[in-house]
Formats: structure tokens, C-alpha cells, sequence
């Protein structure tokens, strides 16, 4: 097996052997970890990601700015992504090494499914995810930090939960809802005054927009709905049909209704 | 001091071939049939958690036959090479014919200078908008593409004579299923294949990203038309 075996090492009892992260370290250092010495560097930063769960499931939205120092440095970047058929991952912080960390993520929770033939729990997902923010805890005290929020369903046990994470890696279950980034604290309290157990789908959809539009109102780096350019909030819904993202026609609507209820 | 006997080259290449074919041919078949929507794998597996086909990647699919301790293994590093590839460079450079060469070289390699043969047969298939490419990776490295339909392991010639009678292209999937368990049948000396015995799965085009489908037990017995009963 020389070629592929020398390049990629093999042991039967390697716990390694499921994980992509860990092949990749291997092969290829630089891909993951230290970045060196990099202070008073404005990296592009990404900002707020707000997650509930609802009768059914659980919803994710994020902004779509981005900023480096205060400068507007992209206004329709994408925040959360998919990270498997059923969760999702959305990223806040250095947008450099915060979406290689959402892509590296992904592949590895398909390499574990492609390998082992069936799926990661969504507890072990939101460990990996875990592990891997830990991992870039060198970069994380050069600045460079990136802390992700972490949502799921379970087709399993038919529950949804969001996972909160710190810089160091840290990991915390969330039941009800959760926020991250510089807008959080403000989306935070938002959904805190109106949320509820076991919200409808629609009802849901909107307490994230509502929430985001609050974060918008008071933090500086996180983008509101821009009407001129058509840029809305991205929304993913995870439920028992999976990961699903609205439609831009779809949130411009949801977007209205809030705006209009808030309009004097 | 001991001298070792001389043997030409022939013999020792003769005998590990045949020290390959011998463990090969032992085990049941696999097909795989292209169909209107992509290719279909079918194979005779007793056992309904150790695959014999798999998902490589986006648009890459695996069967084989032989020693399961071999084959999965190689399984294993061909999705590690698919996922680095398409990690560093983009999910569209990951390709069928470099995973086959990958597999053919390894195999190879082990053949010619190994301590023994790997006792496998390989399939890798892709998938594209307009065409599928099928390879055929024999147990030396020789590597071979495949036009339409192969059958590899242990009665691939009367499974391949069978297919060769009744493929025609643009198969719905049914069909395609139903040919590739009736050549499977005219081969094994116990008849029809039951669906609990079947192992299929392919990769559809009109599938999103991940084009590797699976059809479950059920979904066998129903295409099949034999729902409920059971035979030897």
C-alpha cells in the first residue's frame, strides 16, 4: 500500500484514524494551529451569530458584515455555514482563521461519516469543534480569536441544542438560546425579553431577526438589513427535514414585518 | 552458508497471481450497471454492516471484493486522499482517475515487492454531468476502464456473460437493480439472491453535492418484486 499508506500512515488503532483534523496536522502543520507572530494586524472580523431553539428544531442567523478596525470591510459575507445535514456552525471573530475553522469542521464531520459509516453525536460534533477552537489558542493570544456558535438537531433523540464556546475552548450547552460576537450582548437581551419554551417555526424565525436588528441598533460592527443592496440576514433552520437556509426573498419579508412593527 | 534455490521471475509473478485469484475467487460477486441517472452497484453481501461499496466523495464511489480487512483498509486512505485533495485544493479536483491510479500504484507496489499480494479487486467510479468513468483495479495494479457494466470477484466471468446479455443503456433504476441481482443469481449455485443478501448503492446524478445513495433492505425487496418472501 506504499504510495497511500506513506503518505498518510495507517495504524488499526490509531484513534486518530476518523479524524480529518488530525490527518491534516499530520501532513500538513501549517494548515492548522500557531500562525506566528502577527500583532497590530486589523484582521477582518466577523461579528454576531444568534441561536434559538423552537417546537421542532433550531434556528441560526448571523449579520452580513464584516470589519477590520472600523473600517466596513465586506457587507454581504456569509457567517453561518452548514456543517453537516443536520447542524450548523456560525463563526465570529478573525474571519481568516474563523472560516477555516467552519470549513475544516465540515470535512471533518463528513470524513468521520464517510469513514465510520455513520454520523458523529451532537455532543461529540460540538466536542471536536471544541478541541479544534483550543487548538488555536496561539493564534487566539495574537488577537487572532475565533469563537464559533455550534447549533444541531438530533435524529436520534429528536432534540436541538446550541453549543456555546469560549476562546479557550470551552464548551456550553445551551437549551434555549445562545448569541456570540461583539453585537451578542445586545442580541442576548433581546431574545432573553421575548423568548420562549417551545416557540413556533415562523414566530422563532423572526425573535432572530428581531434580535440581530437589536445587535445592529447598538454595536457598530454588525450590519443591519441593507434595503439598498438587497442584503439580508442569512437564517438556517435545522429540523427533522435537516439543514435548510431561507430564502432571500423569504427574510426580506420576515424583515419587513419587524421593521414595520418597530417604525413610528 | 545457505544458498537459496533459484526462481525465474515468471514463477514468482505466476504465484503470487495465483496466490491472489485463489483468495479472490472465494468471495461473492459485485456489479456495477450505469442506469439512466448514474451507476448502480450491486452485490452479494450476507452481512448488512460491512460494506462492500462505499462513498469516496462528492462524485466518487468505491466497490470491492476480496479480503474485507484489505479492502476496507485501502477504503479508508482513499477517502483521506480524497479529503486532503479536495481540502487544499477545491472539491473539484478530487478525481476518480487519480484515486484509481493512487489505488493502482499501491497495488502494485505490494505485488511486485510486498510480501504478499493484496487478495482484492477495486472499482472506483465517477460521476459527471454528461459522462461516468469506471475503472477496474486488479489485484497486481493493472487498471483497466470499463464501458457501461463489469462484474468483479469470484464468478465475474458468468456474472459479466450474464450482464452482457440483457444491459441496455438509459436503465431506469429499477431495471438496473433487477439485472444486476438476476446476473448475480445466474452465477450463485443457490439461485436467486433474496434482498437481505443484496448490498446496493450508487451514485446518482441528480443528487446534490454528495451524489452516493444507499437504498436500504426494503427499498431492495420492493424493486425487486419479492416483498415479503424468502428463498434459499
Amino acid at each position: 500500500m506504499s504510495q497511500l499508506a506513506d503518505a498518510f500512515g495507517t495504524t488499526a488503532f490509531d484513534a486518530s484514524g476518523s479524524s480529518f483534523s488530525h490527518l491534516l496536522r499530520r501532513i500538513d502543520p501549517t494548515a492548522v494551529g500557531d500562525g506566528g507572530e502577527a500583532r497590530g494586524v486589523d484582521a477582518v472580523e466577523g461579528t454576531t451569530i444568534v441561536a434559538l431553539t423552537f417546537e421542532n428544531g433550531v434556528i441560526m442567523a448571523g449579520d452580513r458584515r464584516a470589519t477590520a478596525g472600523n473600517i466596513i470591510s465586506k457587507r454581504d459575507m456569509r457567517k453561518v455555514f452548514p456543517a453537516d445535514e443536520w447542524s450548523a456552525v456560525g463563526i465570529s471573530g478573525a474571519a481568516g482563521p474563523a472560516m477555516e475553522m467552519a470549513k475544516i469542521f465540515a470535512t471533518e464531520l463528513e470524513h468521520y461519516q464517510k469513514i465510520e459509516g455513520f454520523p458523529l453525536s451532537l455532543e461529540g460534533k460540538a466536542n471536536k469543534l471544541s478541541q479544534m477552537i483550543r487548538a488555536n489558542l496561539g493564534m487566539a493570544m495574537q488577537g487572532f480569536v475565533v469563537v464559533p456558535l455550534f447549533a444541531g438537531y438530533d435524529p436520534r433523540g429528536l432534540v436541538a441544542r446550541i453549543y456555546e464556546f469560549d476562546a479557550a475552548g470551552g464548551r456550553y450547552e445551551e437549551r434555549r438560546f445562545a448569541t456570540t460576537g461583539s453585537g451578542g450582548r445586545d442580541a442576548r437581551g433581546s431574545m432573553k425579553a421575548r423568548y420562549e419554551e417551545g416557540l413556533e417555526r415562523e414566530r422563532a424565525i423572526d425573535m432572530a431577526i428581531e434580535a440581530l436588528w437589536d445587535a445592529a441598533d447598538e454595536d457598530s460592527a454588525t450590519g443591519g438589513p441593507d434595503l439598498v443592496r438587497g442584503i439580508y440576514p442569512l437564517v438556517a433552520v435545522i429540523d427533522p427535514d435537516g439543514y435548510t437556509e431561507l430564502e432571500d426573498e423569504q427574510v426580506a419579508a420576515r424583515v419587513e414585518t419587524v421593521i414595520s412593527s418597530r417604525r413610528r | 552458508m545457505a544458498m537459496m534455490p533459484y526462481v525465474s521471475p515468471e514463477q514468482v509473478m505466476k504465484d503470487r497471481a495465483d496466490y491472489a485469484r485463489k483468495g479472490i475467487s472465494r468471495g461473492r460477486s459485485v456489479v456495477a450497471v450505469t442506469y439512466a441517472a448514474g451507476i448502480l452497484f450491486v452485490a452479494e453481501n450476507p452481512s448488512a454492516t460491512l460494506h462492500k461499496v462505499s462513498e469516496i466523495y462528492d462524485r466518487i464511489g468505491f466497490a470491492a471484493v476480496g479480503r474485507y480487512n484489505e479492502f476496507e483498509s485501502l477504503r479508508r486512505q482513499g477517502i483521506r486522499l480524497a479529503d486532503v485533495t479536495g481540502y487544499q485544493y477545491a472539491r473539484e479536483d478530487v478525481s476518480g482517475r487519480s484515486l484509481a491510479n493512487a489505488y493502482a500504484s499501491a497495488l502494485g507496489a505490494a505485488f511486485t515487492e510486498g510480501s504478499k499480494p493484496f487478495e482484492v479487486e477495486l472499482l472506483v467510479a465517477e460521476i459527471t454531468p454528461f459522462e461516468i468513468e469506471l475503472y477496474h483495479i486488479l489485484y497486481d495494479g493493472s487498471i483497466t476502464d470499463e464501458q457501461g457494466f463489469v462484474a468483479i470477484g469470484g464468478n465475474a466471468e458468468s456474472v459479466t456473460a450474464a450482464l452482457r446479455e440483457n444491459h441496455e443503456d438509459h436503465l431506469d433504476l429499477d431495471a438496473a437493480l433487477r439485472l444486476g441481482r438476476d446476473a448475480l443469481s445466474a452465477a450463485s449455485e443457490n439461485g436467486a439472491v433474496p434482498p437481505e443478501r443484496l448490498e446496493v448503492a450508487g451514485l446518482d446524478r441528480e443528487r446534490g453535492r454528495r451524489k452516493f445513495f444507499r437504498l436500504s433492505e426494503e427499498a431492495v425487496a420492493a424493486a425487486t418484486g419479492v416483498a415479503g418472501e424468502t428463498s434459499g
